[in-house]
């Protein structure tokens, strides 16, 4: 069964009744992610990608169509706290995502609203900060970490409610390279090692690359889907919609247009090296 | 000038005081606050003195820091103990002009300075020896009978978690506002009184919306991580009364028993 499927959901918010065309921010968005998948969600602002992602834990509900986590429609009021410990989510602001002073009490906030039993959100209070490197910090103040650690801190709130979908709203754009290493290290290794399906929306291509599939938005649509390989090869497309392309592609992308015989579907730095030193 | 404020401060241990049951040790320290009202003789207050000594003693926090928590209070002791030492009748000691001090007028002086100082070491003791979402969580638990009274107990308690939470936080964003309306030529340090107030005013702004944003961006985090509510909630920290919990109340009904009888026995000072 797949993790999440959209099936042609619209929304658009309430505000500006005037103009009703110009609030659309989901105009029919069709897709399905397989459980344990790493899924890259990419688009230039307003393209209605974080819409999108508060569709997927009931935080917004359907306009048009339909939201299914696990086969249960999103719109099922009975089952609201069932789908937002199924699918976790991260948000941007580390600041504004921990509740309490003390980094253990915060991990243990979900599960305490699950009503889960003492003793074993303690257990998973530690699985998920050890899971996320952050076990030794359990007793800090959440305000003295840096903002890589809070951001993993946050991460680890959401495993304590045992998710098996994580979605991550541009969790790194507020972080320093280091946080932001931290971080997307956390969530490559969740997705390994433990199977959690992972929904990262990111500006950073970089991050994009490590996904097993990256989808593009442009005005509440898809409009390109496939592994980076081939969404990255389209440099031409992705430019016109305004996105960046990973580096290594991007030099060359330049290398051919003058006209030296390089392949279109380089992503990484050792990639890079490997068709340059072939050309050489 | 921001770093000053100590509300809330707390400074981990592993003393006797520390590891009181923070329920026990709230009902003490509240009920500490009012029995200090009660000795109107010399050796019922140098017990209160001897009773807080001794468990700040045993808090082993450095009493340097309590006598910092202190200082705020001076202007209001000084006022209270001037209309005090004026007002209060009695065997007169001194007199100038309509102005009389009175040997009675300087005891009850003395007595409320050592209450209100009590009072506010009290306060502290408590807030230095317990994890400020201990304290919430013991607030929630000791008032939750309220809750016949349609008092909403958990959602008080919440709201106390999440300013305490966000503090630290919102004086951070303070220094960073402050800072930047300075280098944009912002004066802040010179002017009168109603110039410094009205050099606030943009550092207030900003702040303000900055707060409804991360409130609105908390309550949707919140919401991510199921919360509704106090109904069905479970806590990952239960509390447990244990023998220096007892001991702690059973000290603490002693120190009561020694209060009536030096009010009975001793004649009064005030």
């Amino acid at each position: 069964m797949n993790m999440i499927s959209v099936d042609s959901l619209r929304f658009r918010y309430e505000e500006g009744e005037e103009q009703p065309d110009s609030t659309v921010v989901l105009d029919g968005v069709d897709l399905t992610v397989p459980r344990g998948q790493f899924i890259a969600l990419l688009g230039h602002n307003g393209c209605g990608k974080s819409t999108l992602a508060k569709h997927f834990n009931a935080l917004l509900l359907p306009l048009g169509g339909a939201v299914l986590i696990k086969g249960v429609s999103t719109a099922d009021e009975d089952k609201r706290y069932d789908i937002r410990s199924t699918v976790g989510m991260v948000l941007q602001n580390p600041d504004n995502q921990l509740v309490s002073t003390i980094v253990e009490e915060d991990v243990a906030f979900g599960p305490e609203n699950l009503g889960v039993d003492p003793a074993e959100i303690r257990k998973r209070v530690d699985a998920a900060l050890k899971a996320v490197g952050m076990y030794e910090y359990r007793g800090h103040a959440a305000h003295k970490l840096s903002g890589g650690q809070k951001q993993r801190v946050a991460i680890a709130g959401v495993l304590a409610m045992q998710p098996e979908c994580i979605v991550l709203d541009e969790p790194t754009a507020m972080l320093d390279p280091r946080g932001r290493k931290e971080v997307i290290d956390t969530i490559c290794r969740l997705n390994r090692e433990e199977g959690i399906t992972i929904v990262l929306i990111t500006h950073y291509m970089e991050e994009a690359v490590l996904a097993d599939r990256v989808v593009v938005m442009e005005n509440g649509k898809i409009v390109m889907d496939g592994t980076p390989h081939e969404v990255f090869s389209k440099v031409d497309m992705l430019r016109e919609l305004e996105l960046d392309v990973p580096q290594p592609t991007e030099l060359c992308y330049a290398l051919r247009q003058v006209g030296i015989d390089l392949p279109n579907n380089v992503l990484t730095i050792d990639e890079c090296v490997e068709a340059l030193s072939a050309l050489l | 000038m921001l770093s000053d404020i100590s509300i809330g401060q707390f400074f981990p241990g592993n003393s006797l005081i520390h590891r009181i049951d923070p329920r026990v040790k709230l009902v003490l320290v509240f009920a500490y606050i009012l029995l200090i009202f009660i000795p109107d003789n010399w050796v019922g207050l140098a017990v209160a003195i001897l009773l807080l000594g001794v468990c700040i003693g045993l808090s082993r926090i450095p009493p340097g820091l309590f006598i910092k928590g202190l200082k705020p209070v001076i202007p209001l002791l000084v006022f209270t103990s001037i209309i005090n030492i004026f007002y209060v009748e009695g065997q007169v000691l001194l007199s100038f002009w309509v102005l009389k001090i009175t040997l009675e007028g300087i005891f009850t002086a003395l007595f409320i300075s050592i209450r209100i100082l009590c009072l506010i070491a009290a306060g502290s003791l408590l807030t230095y020896t317990t994890s400020p979402t201990t304290l919430t969580d013991a607030l929630e638990r000791v008032l939750s009978p309220l809750k016949v009274l349609r008092i909403s107990v958990h959602e008080i308690a919440m709201m106390m978690t999440i300013a305490l939470r966000f503090i630290p936080t919102l004086i951070e964003e303070t220094d960073k506002i402050m800072s930047a309306q300075k280098a944009r030529g912002a004066d802040m340090e010179s002017g009168n009184l109603l110039q410094r107030v009205r050099a606030l005013i943009p550092v207030l702004v900003p702040l303000f919306i900055s707060s409804f944003r991360r409130a609105y961006e908390l309550a949707t985090a919140m919401e991510c991580r199921c919360y509704h509510g106090g109904e069905g909630r479970t806590r990952m920290k239960q509390l447990h009364m244990v023998m220096r919990d007892y001991i702690a109340l059973g000290v603490m009904a002693a120190f009561v028993g020694l209060l009536i009888l030096s009010n009975v026995f001793v004649s009064p000072t005030i």
